[in-house]
């Protein structure tokens, strides 16, 4: 069995993942995104792969790599459609909320004049969201009328026509820390408290991990949230609302764990290799190489 | 090893380090990739953030 790693970049936790898999013998290549191609009539090389763990740092990059392998039948983690899910905070909570897992409140909105009325009708402050991004990266809180006509304005005017696709979320009142927690298939395997002096938590942006104990309502929250888009090897952000109790914020696809593992002392890079073999096809009998069909 | 920064000519020791890792100049601060490790580490200069990376 041969396994593809798709990356951007060797960061931390690429290096965990190569030892997790040195330590299982397991045989697998580095794949370059900014290097790899698809002939799409064509696998080729590709079927050589019994799996690919995606760990591109660009969404598009790992949105369409593993649309294109899972269309050959070859097995990714996550998958495409789990991506695509994830990706995207719209779809991400069109999927909870589908699967009625506790959020908090989103209105949606495609001008600026019908961003600002339904902001209104939240009420100050809310949290402006880009549907695509991570890291933090543009999210606004909102505070009053002028710093919402500002931003409004601002994003009309920026080049992506997902900038104006507005996301608006209630501002939950967290306690100074919001949870990361960990699910790998059906287990949620570690979780962390994310504490910052600032609204926004992100370890990115300078959130302190420290351990947090899976209790069976936080399990059952991130199971059922996992559940919603698709599953596989996800990290659900989550507030503790002080009124509705957990409510999941964000759900992760490829996520980062390199402040994690110290926090918590799970193994979360050797749960997530071991989820990969697990999902990988079978060796055909005799050939030693994938058989490029789903088991 | 040594390699030299592609931005200030700096030198950088480096030791165990892999194809694709992001390192930081110590001299100019610029964040540089490696881009091989054998015969010799080569740097070039790591791309930027792009508006859809992310976790």
């Amino acid at each position: 069995m041969k396994i593809g790693v798709l990356l951007s970049r060797v960061r931390v936790e690429e290096k965990w993942l190569f030892e997790a898999l040195d330590k299982r013998g397991v045989v697998y290549d580095r794949l370059d995104d900014r290097e790899v191609q698809f002939d799409i009539a064509n696998p080729g090389a590709w079927r050589d792969y019994a799996v690919v763990l995606e760990r591109s740092l660009s969404y598009g990059r790992g949105l369409y790599a593993t649309h294109i392998l899972n269309s050959w039948g070859i097995p990714t983690v996550n998958t495409s459609a789990v991506a695509a899910t994830c990706g995207d905070k719209l779809a991400t909570t069109a999927a909870l909320q589908a699967a009625g897992v506790p959020q908090p409140n989103v209105r949606v909105a495609f001008t600026p004049e019908s961003a600002l009325a339904a902001i209104e009708e939240i009420g100050y402050p809310v949290v402006l969201k880009p549907v695509i991004g991570s890291w933090g990266r543009l999210v606004s809180k909102v505070n009053d009328r002028e710093a919402a006509e500002a931003l409004l304005e601002h994003r009309e005017v920026l080049g992506n026509y997902q900038q104006q696709i507005y996301y608006i979320q209630e501002y939950v009142r967290k306690p100074g820390r919001d949870i990361r927690a960990f699910v790998v298939g059906n287990e949620t395997i570690a979780a962390i408290y994310r504490t910052s002096e600032h609204w926004i938590t992100n370890t990115a942006r300078g959130g302190v991990g420290t351990n947090c104990p899976v209790t069976p309502e936080l399990n059952a929250i991130c199971l059922a949230a996992a559940k919603a888009v698709g599953g596989g090897v996800l990290a659900i952000d989550l507030f503790e609302d002080p009124e509705r109790g957990l409510t999941v914020n964000e759900v992760n696809h490829t996520m980062e764990f390199h402040s994690s593992v110290p926090a918590t002392g799970v193994d979360i890079p050797g749960k997530v290799v071991e989820y990969t073999l697990a999902v990988a096809l079978p060796d055909r009998p005799g050939s030693g190489v994938a058989a490029g069909v789903p088991a | 090893m040594t390699a030299i920064c592609p931005e200030c000519e700096g030198n950088l020791k480096l030791d165990g380090v892999l194809a694709g890792e992001i390192v930081v100049c110590p001299d100019c601060g610029v964040d540089l990739e490696v881009t091989a490790v054998a015969p010799s580490v080569e740097l070039s200069l790591a791309p930027q953030e792009a508006e859809d990376w992310g976790e």
